[in-house]
């Protein structure tokens, strides 16, 4: 087990070092540094220091693969590959264009986002596989057919419309809670309850509809028929037998999203005001921060990296006829 | 006749090879009567005879809109040989409508209004100065007094809509009945009776009837436009409904552009992945594990980005505005495309893998056929119905992406009319006092309407065309 999963691991590094090479390619090569120069600080008047000055304070005056001017190793180490490229591999993301220190500021961000995306994820789970085990139940009535109409209804309105909505309905007509903002500690909780509502009943939709084929797929299997057969109770069957079968493809399809938690929900915490990593994200978009956005790529590819390796784990725990070859 | 001088944008020439190869492929297949069978399929259903009216209204005018040209200039003078050309770039639809589109007022109106939503300072008759809403220069212009004619007004447009959308379904119902009477040899009458029974197999009442309300939201839609603002008018004062309705061109060119444009990639790469596997297989795999990883909004994010540096470095490349907010449409489809074709990729190469292993295919490989000719003639035309799947599967996803990605100013040109941009826009105007919500209405509308019946339709096509799910 324990080589299997190294295996897995090592599987990873080449992945890594192709996101590191075409986040490199993207940000470094299709446009150099000279064009981010121009870009950040406009594109008339302004000089040729100005733009080496730019460069210089963000670590970008080196050139891209090779320092002819240093001596040794030094040639390789003092080029923006590097510096830039290299190091995020030991997690270093150096400092934003800003200036700010990335690590810390994502360490500090990421909790806010585990606050919204955590109950988010466990409530939506919890409902939507309550609401499909119903709709398994009521298979092929009208109930059945209404409810996937309305779950096909329910995944056809934008994100973008529970967010508004709701901030308007229970912000601003019913002032239940507060539209945006966040706190830390117990008293943040009333922050966070719009959020996590909207989050949970934007996806409730596609969920719930696509946990409903799972249930129904497991239910004209052999075995559930066999189970009938002996007369055990409807409720038996959906409980003790088809929902602990159907729960390991739709654990592990929750599994992969784990790790990738921690990036938070760009519109949501945009919307709320929330400060956490999605909120960083869409800053650094908004204000070109080449710097910020190059890091999530990376942190982003590493956090679905190790949820693939979570689910390959736990696919060989719940299911033991995976073999682990 | 176009009024002027046509202009082929990018995604125009593209929009009409897929809407030709869509049409080449449905004439091939109406006579294979293994293909034919699942689309009878589609078009029995009621889900799917209702979604493919609603659909094929929003192509019409996504089409219509995607005849562009510069319009000729009406005020040069009659004698001279030369014509002049207007810079602007419009479509054929902007031409239709060109009374919405011109119709501008000074700022928001709210649905069938009268009067502005602001206060103005006003000269009255005598001299005075007040602050009054102002009336609308074009919205209910035509009110001697808005306030005891409006209500009159609008009904009776609305019914002479009425009277004309019933007018032009039955006009449409007797010839469909008339060309059915000839074909099947029943007598006219019975045959009209049975376009309102859904027995015979084929949903013909639902056909009618949602044929029916279609011609009616069009037709007394377009009455009450000519006349007024039906949906309120922006910040600027543009009619929201023909923003709205501008954003379907948007909305289809994205979610039907992005898979046409990575089919190449994603079947090349899939069947060749499945086909030969060894070390092409653990390659292709690689590439697409690796592209897969990154997440999809940071990657379209940074490509966004980098596009925007490449722009402001190369703004002399482009013509117009109009061809810079097409260059940049077309790069967010390729973008959406590079993060997409990797499920397409994997379903196809899953499927080659099976299909390799397959009798006819043994036997293919045993008499020498050669490896493309086994692709071309085995593979390929048993993967289709795979690769129908996904385009009608990811349009609905697609169309919806764009709003969020445009909400985070990395979608589609802010100059350009899309929902997301609407949604952009109107955010703010939501914490208004009385609150402007037409704006964000209208998107929300237009795009609900158009991804619902997208789902429904991508589900009877999925039905239809997926053996596993099919009898």
């Amino acid at each position: 087990m324990i080589a299997y999963i190294v295996r897995r691991a090592l599987y990873a590094i080449p992945i890594l070092v192709g996101v590191n090479i075409l986040t490199f390619l993207l940000f470094f090569v299709v446009n150099t540094p000279d064009d981010m120069a121009r870009m950040f600080l406009g594109q008339k008047h302004v000089t040729e220091a100005q733009v080496e000055d730019w460069k210089a304070e963000r670590g970008y005056h080196n050139p891209l693969f090779y320092n002819a001017q240093e001596q040794g190793m030094d040639s390789f180490k003092e080029t923006i590959f590097y510096t830039k490229s290299l190091r995020l591999f030991v997690f270093d993301f150096g400092r934003s264009d800003s200036g700010r220190d990335i690590s810390y500021d994502i360490s500090q961000r990421m909790w806010p986002s585990l606050a919204i995306a955590v109950p988010q994820l466990l409530i939506g789970l919890l409902l939507a596989i309550t609401f499909a085990l119903l709709i398994a139940f009521f298979r092929a009535t009208y109930i059945d057919y209404w409810a996937v109409v309305i779950c096909v209804a329910l995944m056809s309105i934008s994100s973008l419309f529970y967010i508004i909505g709701g901030q308007f309905v229970m912000g601003k007509l019913l002032r239940v809670v507060p539209i945006s903002g966040f706190e830390s500690g117990l008293f943040g909780v009333k922050f966070l309850i719009l959020p996590v509502l909207i989050g949970v009943f934007g996806g409730i939709g596609s969920s719930t509809r696509w946990y409903r084929t799972i249930f129904l797929e497991e239910m004209n299997k052999d075995y559930v028929r066999t189970v009938r057969a002996k007369g055990i109770a409807e409720q038996t069957v959906l409980f003790r037998h088809v929902l602990r079968n159907a729960l390991i493809p739709i654990l592990t399809g929750v599994v992969v999203i784990l790790p990738l938690l921690f990036m938070g929900s760009l519109i949501t915490e945009s919307f709320f005001g929330i400060p956490g990593l999605g909120s960083y994200t869409i800053d650094a978009i908004n204000r070109q921060d080449f710097a910020i956005v190059r890091s999530m790529v990376f942190l982003g590819a590493v956090l679905y990296i190790i949820g693939l390796l979570l689910t390959d784990i736990s696919y060989t725990i719940v299911d033991p006829r995976v073999r682990l070859s | 006749m176009l009024p002027g001088k046509p202009v082929f944008l990018l995604t125009d020439i593209l929009i009409f090879v897929l809407v030709l190869s869509i049409v080449s492929f449905f004439v091939y297949a109406m006579r294979k009567p293994h293909l034919r069978q699942p689309w009878g399929q589609v078009v029995r259903s009621r889900a799917g005879i209702i979604s493919m009216i609603v659909l094929s209204v929003y192509v019409a005018i996504a089409l219509l809109d995607s005849l562009h040209f510069h319009p000729m200039l009406e005020n040069h003078t009659t004698n001279s040989e030369k014509v002049q050309y207007s810079g602007e770039v419009i479509s054929v639809f902007d031409q239709l409508v060109s009374d919405i589109r011109k119709s501008t007022e000074k700022t928001y109106s709210a649905p069938f209004a009268t009067h502005l939503y602001a206060k103005e300072t006003v000269q009255m008759a005598d001299g005075t100065r007040q602050r009054v809403y102002p009336r609308l220069s074009w919205g209910a212009s035509h009110l001697e007094d808005p306030q005891t004619e409006k209500v009159t007004d609008v009904l009776s447009l609305a019914i002479t809509g009425a009277l004309k959308a019933v007018f032009v379904w039955m006009m449409v119902l007797l010839l469909l009945a008339l060309y059915l009477s000839v074909r099947s040899a029943q007598t006219f009458t019975a045959t009209f009776r049975s376009l309102f029974d859904n027995r015979s197999g084929m949903p013909w009442r639902t056909l009618s009837l949602t044929l029916g309300v279609v011609l009616l939201v069009l037709l007394v839609g377009a009455e009450w436009a000519s006349k007024y603002h039906v949906l309120g008018t922006d910040k600027v004062g543009e009619d929201v409904l023909y923003q709205a309705l501008k954003s379907i061109r948007t909305g289809v060119v994205i979610g039907t552009l992005t898979t046409l444009l990575m089919l190449p990639f994603a079947i090349t790469l899939g069947i060749m992945a499945g086909f030969f596997r060894g070390w092409i297989d653990d390659l292709i795999q690689y590439l697409y594990t690796t592209l897969n990883s990154v997440p999809g909004v940071l990657l379209i994010a940074a490509a966004v980005l980098m596009l925007n540096v490449y722009m402001s470095k190369h703004a002399e490349a482009f013509a117009s505005l109009t061809q810079r907010a097409d260059m940049r449409l077309l790069f967010l489809c390729l973008i959406l495309g590079l993060t997409s074709w990797t499920g397409l990729c994997r379903l196809l190469r899953a499927e080659t893998l099976k299909l390799r292993a397959v009798d006819y295919v043994q036997a293919a490989t045993a008499f020498g056929v050669g490896s493309m000719q086994t692709i071309f003639r085995h593979i390929l035309p048993n993967v289709m119905h795979i690769v129908l799947i996904t385009l009608v599967l990811d349009f609905s996803g697609l169309v919806l992406a764009e709003a969020v990605l445009s909400y985070i100013n990395i979608g589609v040109d802010p100059t350009m009319n899309s929902w997301g941009n609407m949604i952009n826009s109107a955010r703010l105007e939501m914490a208004r006092e009385p609150i402007v919500w037409w704006s964000l209405a209208a998107s929300l509308f237009f795009m609900f309407t158009l991804v619902l019946f997208a789902n429904l339709f991508a589900d009877v096509v999925r039905d239809a065309l997926d053996p596993r799910t099919s009898r």
